[in-house]
């Protein structure tokens, strides 16, 4: 199951002993006199100097400039309290909006029951998170559906550099949306928005054959009969 | 550790050989299998069978800790609610948590609470759920043994896994890990649990009568089981996440931002 | 926490049933796979594990001797309870049983008591004195919705591999006679839609919910309606017919 190179794809779990060879502790590792261990279950990774956990599980926790689809979940005079599929309550404050608030006004503006995409504007030593919608590219959504997959997955939903999902916009030219917090907005046609929650379920459950891109377009092309389609002006 | 029943047969445990009731010696562990990730709802989950034990386990956190008054702003609450289910006995239990239900989730909190990195998640908890599905003695140790798996298959950050066993005496022989019948006719039984790799004990009860040098015996086979009990919890992890293993390398998180779609709004 | 389920999803759910679809691909009249798993607890007189979907629930029948009430003193005592253990959901406590889980025990130990599937006449070992005592303890799993039906197949396959331990009072263990087999199937509306064995994002939305409790040969033995909305005549007409006709092919996999 090794590849050939270092230990890459090793799966680690808490406690274990990660071969130091002059590495430096990074994430999902811990010291112990001067041996690295393993915080939490994961891949071992090695990059830049450093020995990483990167991890197979576990709930979300914001990091500030993650891109977030949040449920509002309730209101006050001045803000509105956000669902990020996290520990951590996430308030939207009206300052952070697009839109000029009155005080006491919000629920003309967000309601109990929405859906937006949003930006995880800052987070404290105490977790306390402040989200922000003031950039263009963040607002309500409506119309199309949500589904949620881990969080951990998100890196390989995007790909290297964007690749993977570019490859399955071109193919369903359906509007994505893949917030940090493992959930995806999706819309599009049925068929299309039902052929690209299939090629993200496949991500998910890490379906690979050969490698998981390949896997993933494979299925894409057999959906779809041909190869990616040319990419025409966006909708 | 179960309430002492009066034994009117004067049941013989273990006989001249060494040989106990169900065939085993002295120092053998009934067999134990485990399975990670066997639920969808939680965030973690284990299943056990240890001997005629039948255990769930499950893990929900971290996540926002209720009430807001018992939230901690240091650090995550650790708590773990042990609970049988009516039909996991001979008599019927009653649903609902009896006092010896409340001990024992207060012990398993406690030796979890010592592993977890609970100060990476201030004002949650880690919840941690114990079902003790059909019982035969050492269903605590056996749903140790089984939410330290959920715990890990949650990625909850710990330091290690827990292991744990019980060892006791029966018949004047210090014994690794009595069945019910052991532990109701047995003279004492010792549930323990450690951290595997640095060997600190996070779980330790005793009751019956055990001279120093019994108690010593008696822990020290719990050690020795808990070395194979560990490689089978590991082999469970990497059973569940066996497929990660296969994918090429994986993308930084930092990294890549994926670009923004055009956005319908108001 | 609260589930708010968004109103963009509620709306997906609503477009998908107005096309003739549902989340899970399924069919309106369809019901997702079952599992059956009976004697699955040693400890137990009788056990079923069943999984309906994602949705996992465990059953054990706990049966001893006991008075009798009464005001029945020449019959058994059957008594059904349920858990909602806070494992198999995010929205489940720890705690005394909340309504849901009364509700639930109910309407399960209704189906089985109004079709007679056990005869309790036959449960008595002395009159007034001594009778059989019959626990039925559902125990859930993992919910991912319809608990109603999970856990009526659950009822029902424990009791069909339950065991009388007779051995308690000088005779032999025998098989507890099962002389019906009650089936209940649970349809939801969404809009002007009806769907059979609800999913939990389709029970999170719909309006309203109703269980149809049928014997073999198709008459009525329980019904329960629930959540806040309501239902047309035509509409509690259709559901009857769906469940007879879907109560035939689930009853014979929870006999086998």
């Amino acid at each position: 199951m090794d590849e050939s190179g270092p230990a890459r794809r090793q799966v680690v779990i808490p406690g274990e002993l990660l071969d130091g060879r002059g590495l430096k502790p990074g994430s999902g590792t811990y010291v112990e006199g001067d041996q690295i261990f393993a915080a939490h279950i994961g891949i071992r990774q090695e990059r830049e100097g450093f020995v990483d956990v990167v991890p197979l599980s576990g709930r979300y926790i914001p990091r500030a400039r993650d891109a977030v689809v949040g449920q509002v979940i309730d209101l006050g005079p001045s803000h509105w309290l956000t669902d990020i599929n996290s520990p951590y309550p996430a308030p939207l404050h009206a300052t952070e909006s697009p839109w000029r608030v009155e005080f006491g006004d919000t629920e003309r503006f967000l309601r109990v029951g929405d859906a937006i995409l949003a930006g995880v504007l800052s987070v404290d030593e105490a977790m306390h998170v402040q989200l922000t919608m003031a950039d263009r590219q963040y607002g309500r959504l409506h119309g199309g559906q949500i589904i949620e997959i881990p969080h951990v997955r998100v890196p390989r939903v995007i790909g290297q550099r964007g690749t993977m999902i570019a490859m399955i916009r071109d193919f369903t030219r359906v509007e994505m949306f893949v917030g940090q917090n493992g959930r995806i907005w999706l819309d599009g046609s049925p068929t299309d928005v039902g052929h690209a929650v299939h090629a993200i379920h496949l991500i998910e459950e890490r379906a690979p054959l050969v490698g998981l891109t390949d896997t993933v377009r494979e299925y894409l092309v057999g959906a779809y009969g041909r190869g990616a389609a040319p990419p025409t002006g966006r909708n | 550790m179960k309430d002492k029943e009066h034994n009117p047969k004067q049941l013989k445990l273990i006989d001249a050989n060494g040989i106990r009731l169900d065939g085993r010696r002295y120092d053998e562990l009934r067999p134990i299998k485990i399975e990670a990730g066997v639920l969808k709802k939680a965030d973690g989950s284990a299943y056990i069978e240890w001997g005629n034990n039948r255990v769930l386990a499950a893990v929900y956190g971290p996540r926002e800790a209720h009430p807001r008054h018992l939230q901690d702003p240091a650090k995550a609450l650790v708590q773990c609610r042990y609970n049988m289910a009516p039909f996991s006995v001979t008599e019927r239990k009653r649903p609902g948590p009896d006092r010896r239900s409340v001990e024992i989730s207060k012990v398993i909190s406690e030796a979890f609470a010592s592993v977890v990195f609970a100060e990476q998640f201030p004002r949650t908890s880690v919840d941690i759920f114990i079902e003790v599905l059909q019982a035969d003695a050492g269903t605590r140790c056996a749903g140790l043994t089984a939410a330290s798996v959920a715990l890990a298959d949650a990625g909850i950050p710990m330091r290690d896994l827990v292991a744990s066993c019980a060892s006791g005496k029966i018949g004047g022989v210090v014994c690794l890990d009595l069945n019910k019948d052991e532990d109701n006719f047995g003279e004492a039984d010792c549930p323990m649990a450690i951290v595997p790799r640095t060997g600190d004990v996070v779980l330790l009860q005793m009751d019956g009568h055990l001279t120093e040098e019994e108690f010593h015996s008696a822990l020290d086979l719990s050690i020795k089981a808990t070395k194979g009990i560990y490689q089978l919890q590991r082999q469970a992890l990497l059973r569940r996440y066996a497929t990660a293993a296969q994918e090429g390398e994986e993308p930084p998180r930092a990294d890549i931002r994926e670009p923004p779609s055009e956005v319908n709004d108001l | 926490m609260t589930e708010v389920i968004s109103e963009l999803m509620r709306a997906h759910i609503h477009r998908l049933a107005a096309s003739g679809t549902r989340t899970d691909g399924r069919a309106f009249d369809e019901p997702r796979k079952l599992i059956v798993e009976k004697n699955y607890i040693k400890t137990a007189e009788g056990s079923a594990r069943v999984r309906l979907g994602n949705t996992d629930v465990l059953v054990g029948i706990k049966i001893d001797t006991g008075e009798p009430y009464p005001d029945t003193p020449n019959s058994g005592v059957l008594s059904t309870s349920a858990e909602l253990i806070p494992m198999a959901s995010p929205s489940f406590e720890a705690g005394p049983p909340r309504p849901e889980a009364i509700e639930l025990a109910r309407v399960v130990d209704r189906g089985i008591r109004e079709t007679k599937a056990v005869n309790m006449e036959n449960m008595c070992i002395v009159p007034n004195e001594k009778v059989w005592v019959m626990f039925i303890d559902i125990h859930v799993l993992d919910y991912d919705g319809n608990l109603f039906d999970a856990s009526s197949y659950g009822a029902v396959a424990a009791l069909s591999c339950a065991k009388v331990p007779a051995s308690k009072i000088g005779k032999e263990d025998y098989p507890l006679p099962l002389e019906n087999w009650p089936v209940s199937v649970t349809s939801a509306r969404i809009g002007d839609t009806i769907v059979v064995d609800p999913n939990l994002d389709e029970e999170r939305i719909a309006d309203a919910r109703l269980t149809v409790t049928t014997d073999e040969k198709g008459d009525l033995r329980a019904m329960q309606k629930g959540l806040k909305g309501s239902f047309r005549l035509d509409e509690i007409r259709r559901i009857i017919e769906t469940s007879q006709r879907v109560g035939r092919s689930i009853r014979e996999t929870i006999r086998t």
